[in-house]
């Protein structure tokens, strides 16, 4: 690299980051996950604590999101002489207790500690526990460690580097490094990052557009919210490297209106590029222009389908078209589009950086690089994972997840968001990239990882999960706008005990016409967890049916709530007071009695029955009652 | 000029003008492929998914009203997989229409009436429940033209007549199974300014919206 206007912005950037790293800094995860449990306040709290201690040398910094969203809020201090440590679980009382103790004396408070986030002889990282001895970072690696909002933290890390590269180069050249490298989409579908790009670049066509798409309306999927918050600048970078490829000079980057925070740091970013001529009119000297623009996107789930995201911005109702032509040869205005996801343009700098060959060496040779999950449901360990292509879904769910929750058994993984499949227990050695997921009936989707338990019906999650894509679905097209609807109002009958046993094979053969017929990819992958559990738990449909029993015990149709006499305590009243409709009374024997005509089967009174005695049961089918009471009348 | 190509479907040698699209080819060789939201010379819309065909080379099978022709292009427009599809597209669309031929305006000029005839399909779906919301009030608001939500399948035809002809006063509204065609804010024909030209029932499939006797 022989670029002399960046070699003096890395300069500037890397006499910043040294001078930070000589003082005494204390970080907080803002982003939205670390917001939502308070990082706010405890960094209020930290500010007001120094203040009282008349700490006047200390850095009070916000940074983005590592990861470890469990154990949100996050802080991490970083005293000169000690390792740099990360504290979870943070509350206002202990960000004082930090100050206090570490800051103002020398007491590391061990006790809240959760891992050291370098390398040293005293405490063990983050690294040395299981989890990260299966993680892989690369788009995340300076997420959590470096300001969001500052520029220079992102060049000295190596940021911006790859965009000095490559003017240097050919944009043929920078094609030829991304086709090499074999990345392919992370926006869901899996695309090659580089067709998609030479398409676009061997049209010739003065105006082309380049746009992120960071429309990320997966319920429960915030990887690309915690790249944009953590570090927007990767993303830019990616953006500008897509452009310059494809030779456009006009970007956007969509992101949905409900991500604020991402929306501020972005905008905050682009401003900060332009300032230093990373971005704007000549990039760092060059014959390359890039303009580059926020647009709010309404948040309807179809609006993240490419075409629907074009109309969407060209101010049409969000709704996909038919394709071809392909968005990469007529898009945005009808010119030439690139569009990729956050994840995507995350990598580029770091292949053009350290080269395609490097990338490959990671995943499998179809499916080069990491993926990053959102992990979410019944497992120890919530929050974002990046681990390489060809890491199993065992390795994620028991070492990076700690397993399940309250000791409970282990029954699926939901993978792949609202559209993606179900997978039992069977295959949990399959090895989680595009190809290995779609032969099982999943997906990679973008990244949603929910864990189920045993406490899950499968026939209520995919009845729940094909609700969301039925209410999304646009309405164009016949398979999606009718058929997801008829689909929803069997499964509707099945968890209702109303169903039978045809509808299990007919919702088969429904999910399969809808797949095959409908017009985008909504509809052509919204049936995928009502196939994924008919294969893998057919016979929990089939207690559905045929004994009208729920298995799991979710179904409220199917499950009554029943007080084992024997072990109620009597003289405890805690089911009472928690009902909410009050349909719980006391027999003559002072034992507990749910009056079931009354009863809405909200589980208070089995959450508030005390663990010793344990008595509050459900039952299914429902019929199970009548047995029960029997017993007591004779 | 475009240049001229060869094309067998159905064992029937056709040519055609290269990049034309595969389903107005057929219909025009008297080759019946069931189809409801295309219009000659527009964007395909390709929402009604009925015009599935085979073509020999490809996957699966396409929709014809969005497939352009090439030379020496194979067709078949019936195989398994196409009926299928046009059997469960067809049975779905019928599951969200209301069914009263008797007393249609459309009846024996009814583009669902000519699918099920061709392809031997029951109007009445079977397995399916009715999913037409019987409270759409008819608009009757006009002399010549009236409009019955009840029977539209949504292919969006009239939207583009009324656009070019009339006052373009026709969208859509609302998504998923909620999905209508309606005038801007939901208000009658005559108070949205209809013009009563009836390019909309002249090119709608069914007997949505029709004139009067
Ligand atoms: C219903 C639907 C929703 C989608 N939502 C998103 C989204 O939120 N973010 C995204 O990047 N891609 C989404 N996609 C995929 C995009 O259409 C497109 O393939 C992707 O942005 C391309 O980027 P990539 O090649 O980097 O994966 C969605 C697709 C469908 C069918
Ligand atoms: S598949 Fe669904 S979301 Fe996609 S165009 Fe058809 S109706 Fe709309
Ligand atoms: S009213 Fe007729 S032309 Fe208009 S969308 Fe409905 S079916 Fe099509
Ligand atoms: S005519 Fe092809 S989809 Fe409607």
């Amino acid at each position: 690299m022989n670029n002399e206007t960046f070699q003096k912005i890395k300069q500037e950037a890397l006499a910043d980051w040294q001078a930070l790293k000589e003082k005494t800094v204390i970080m907080v995860g803002t982003a939205t996950c670390g917001r939502a449990v308070g990082a706010v306040e405890v960094m209020r709290a930290i500010d007001q604590e120094l203040a009282n201690q008349g700490v006047k040398d200390a850095v009070l910094m916000e940074v983005g999101c590592m990861g470890h969203c469990y154990a949100e809020p996050l802080v991490i201090i970083q005293k000169p002489g000690y390792p740099a440590i990360c504290y979870g679980y943070v509350d206002e009382g202990t960000a004082s207790v930090l100050v206090k103790e570490f800051i103002v004396g020398d007491d590391l408070c061990i006790e809240f500690a959760l891992a050291a986030t370098e390398p040293n002889d005293m405490f063990p990282t983050f690294e040395d526990f299981p989890r990260g001895m299966v993680e892989q970072k690369i788009v995340m690696e300076n997420c959590g460690i470096i300001d969001p909002h500052n520029i220079n933290h992102y060049i000295a890390n190596g940021g911006y580097e790859a965009l000095a590269n490559a003017i240097e180069m050919t944009p043929e050249q920078v094609l030829q490094e991304i086709k090499n490298s074999g990345l392919r989409g992370r926006g869901g579908a899996g695309f090659p990052t580089g067709i998609k790009w030479e398409t676009c670049q061997n049209i010739e066509d003065d105006v082309k557009y380049v746009i992120c798409n960071a429309d990320e309306g997966d319920p429960g999927a915030f990887m690309d919210r915690a790249l944009l918050e953590s570090n927007p600048h990767q993303m830019l970078e990616g953006l500008a490297l897509a452009a310059f490829t494809v030779g456009a000079s006009h970007g956007y980057i969509y992101i949905r209106a409900e991500y604020p925070l991402a929306v501020e740091r972005v905008r905050m970013a682009i401003e900060q590029a332009k300032d230093k001529g990373l971005l704007g009119n000549s990039v760092l000297g060059s014959n390359f222009n890039l303009e580059l623009e926020i647009f709010q996107g309404s948040g309807a789930f179809v609006c993240g389908e490419e075409t629907a995201l074009i109309n969407s911005m060209q101010g049409y109702p969000g709704i996909p078209r038919h394709r071809p032509p392909f968005p990469a040869q007529a898009g945005l205005w009808n010119k030439p589009t690139v569009i990729n996801n956050v994840k995507t343009l995350s990598y580029v700098s770091h292949i053009i950086k350290k080269g395609a060959d490097w990338f490959k060496s990671i995943g499998t040779p179809e499916n080069p690089g990491t993926a990053i999950f959102a992990l979410a449901g019944k497992i120890i360990n919530t929050g974002l994972t990046e681990v390489p292509m060809s890491t199993t879904l065992k390795q994620i769910v028991y070492d990076v997840g700690s397993g399940i929750e309250k000791s409970k058994k282990f029954k699926a993984v939901q993978i792949g968001g609202p559209s993606g499949g179900c997978i039992p227990e069977s295959l949990l050695d399959t090895s989680i990239d595009f190809d290995s997921l779609s032969k099982i009936g999943a997906m990679m989707g973008s990244g949603g990882m929910v864990i189920l338990d045993e406490d899950d019906c499968m026939v209520e999650i995919a009845r729940f999960f094909l609700d969301f894509t039925q209410k999304e679905s646009c309405g164009k097209c016949t398979f999606c706008r009718i058929g997801t609807k008829q689909m929803l109002d069997i499964l509707e009958r099945i968890t209702k005990g109303e169903g039978v046993l045809e509808d299990i094979d007919y919702l088969g053969e429904l999910a399969q016409n809808i797949k095959n017929g409908s017009l985008c990819n909504l509809g052509k992958t919204a049936p995928n967890p009502v196939l994924s559990t008919i294969r893998h738990f057919r016979d929990e449909y089939e207690a559905h049916v045929i004994e009208k029993r729920c298995p799991a015990l979710m179904c409220k149709e199917l499950t009554t709530f029943y007080i084992l006499p024997e072990k109620c305590e009597r003289s405890c009243d805690a089911c009472i007071g928690s009902c909410p409709v009050e349909c719980i009374y006391s027999n003559e024997d002072r034992i507990k009695v749910i009056d079931q005509e009354k009863c809405v089967k909200c589980n208070s009174c089995l959450d508030a029955c005390p663990p010793q005695y344990d008595a509050v049961i459900k039952l299914s089918p429902v019929d199970m009652l009548k047995v029960k009471e029997n017993v007591i009348d004779e | 000029m475009s240049k001229t190509v060869n094309l067998t479907i159905d064992d029937k040698q056709v040519s055609a003008q290269e990049g034309e699209m595969l389903l107005w080819v057929a219909l025009e060789n008297d080759i019946y492929i069931p189809h409801l939201c295309a219009m000659k010379d527009y964007t395909p819309y390709a929402a009604c998914r009925l015009c599935f065909v085979e073509v020999e080379g490809k996957k699966a099978p396409v929709t014809s009203c969005t497939q352009p022709v090439y030379e020496n292009m194979v067709v078949h427009t019936r195989s398994e997989r196409v009926d299928e599809l046009v059997k469960k597209g067809f049975e779905l669309i019928m599951s969200n229409h209301h069914l009263d031929c008797k007393n249609c305006p459309g009846n024996k000029n009814c583009e669902l009436q000519k699918i099920a005839k061709a392809r031997k399909l029951p109007l009445k779906p079977k397995k399916l429940i009715q999913q037409v919301n019987e409270e759409l009030p008819i608009d009757d608001s006009m002399d010549k033209i009236v409009y019955d939500p009840r029977k539209c399948v949504l292919c969006g035809k009239c939207i583009t007549a009324c656009k070019e002809n009339g006052n373009g006063i026709l969208n859509f509204a609302h998504r998923g199974i909620d999905r209508v065609i309606t005038t801007f804010g939901n208000i009658s024909l005559k108070e949205a300014g209809c013009l009563d030209c009836g390019a909309c029932a002249e090119v709608c499939p069914v007997g949505a919206r029709s004139i009067k006797e």
